[in-house]
């Protein structure tokens, strides 16, 4: 077995109003990023696993995802690394 | 009657629901601690109002997977009563007792204020003591109560007459159709944003609240 640091994105899906999102943008354009078009708020979550491969972590990670670290009514989540440590 | 009133760390209405059963309705009420697994055979659930598990990862996420949340889901698959409050709405909802999720709302404040309620159902056992169309004055408190569900499920909730009390007038959170409070598809589960239990004492600025409470009385107790 492995020790497996696995990196999940989660972010309001797309469509869904992000209020949070509007506000940081409209921040950034007050400071004159005026290029900023968009922007949403997430959350990154980072998860230690024993696992006999990559593989298996990322599928019991994604497994974790859909029970309890996303909501899939209005969130999308991302594994964004599989690193062995 | 006996209403059980969960409690998860966290829980701050928890109190509140419990004087509303007891001193303004006249009624038992015993709590359940969100470790045990036994009901206590209580005729009514209370999932109250509070920030359950500290609100981490998500509003309710957490709090769903606590044992006295799996008695109250076989609870509730046997057609039990389940009166889900503010952030009990919001467990209620990751539990997949009722459909969609209460997001951030729209204006990002956490808001604490009387709002006005339309009741848009009476064919409930939550609301059969109002009339269609009352007007109710209702204490929200909230940070995160915008009600969303796609388009289809709306529509659905819609057509089944399941959206049970609307804001009237300003919509506070931006939720999708202006709704307040839903029931599941059995009619046994009510998730609802604004707070009732702290609407049943005439000395706190309104009575409003009290009809959820005695329309579980006469319809759960006969």
């Amino acid at each position: 077995m492995t020790r497996y640091r696995v990196s999940v994105e989660i972010r309001p899906r797309e469509g869904i109003l992000d209020p949070q999102g509007r506000a940081v943008a409209d921040a950034l354009r007050t400071l004159d990023f005026r290029e900023v078009r968009e922007v949403h708020v997430g959350r990154y979550v980072v998860v230690e696993v024993e696992a006999a491969s990559p593989t298996v972590a990322r599928d019991r990670v994604t497994a974790m995802c859909a029970k309890l670290l996303a909501n899939p009514v209005v969130e999308d989540a991302d594994i964004t690394e599989v690193a062995a440590l | 009657m006996k209403f059980g009133i969960v409690v998860f760390p966290g829980s701050n209405c928890d109190a509140d629901a419990y004087h509303a059963v007891v001193d303004a309705l006249g009624e038992q009420a015993v709590y359940l601690w969100h470790k045990d697994h036994d009901l206590q055979d209580v005729d009514v659930v209370v999932l109250p109002g509070g920030f359950a598990y500290g609100d981490y990862l998500r509003a309710g996420a957490i709090a769903r997977f606590s044992p006295i949340m799996r008695s109250v889901e076989q609870y509730a698959a046997r057609g039990g009563p389940v009166l889900a409050i503010c952030n009990g709405f919001q467990v209620a909802c990751e539990a997949g007792l009722l459909p969609g999720a209460l997001l951030r709302n729209a204006g990002l404040q956490f808001i604490c204020e009387p709002v006005r309620l339309r009741v848009e159902s009476t064919q409930t056992m939550f609301t059969a003591d109002y009339s269609p169309g009352q007007i109710l004055h209702i204490p929200i408190a909230h940070g995160e109560g915008r009600y969303h569900a796609d388009a289809t499920t709306l529509d659905r909730l819609e057509g089944e007459g399941r959206v049970v009390m609307r804001y009237d007038g300003l919509n506070p959170n931006g939720s999708a159709r202006d709704i307040a409070g839903i029931v599941n598809d059995a009619g046994n589960v009510l998730g609802l944003m604004p707070h009732p239990e702290r609407a049943c004492d005439a000395r706190l600025g309104s009575t409003d609240g009290l009809g959820i409470f005695t329309s579980l009385l006469s319809r759960v107790a006969a």
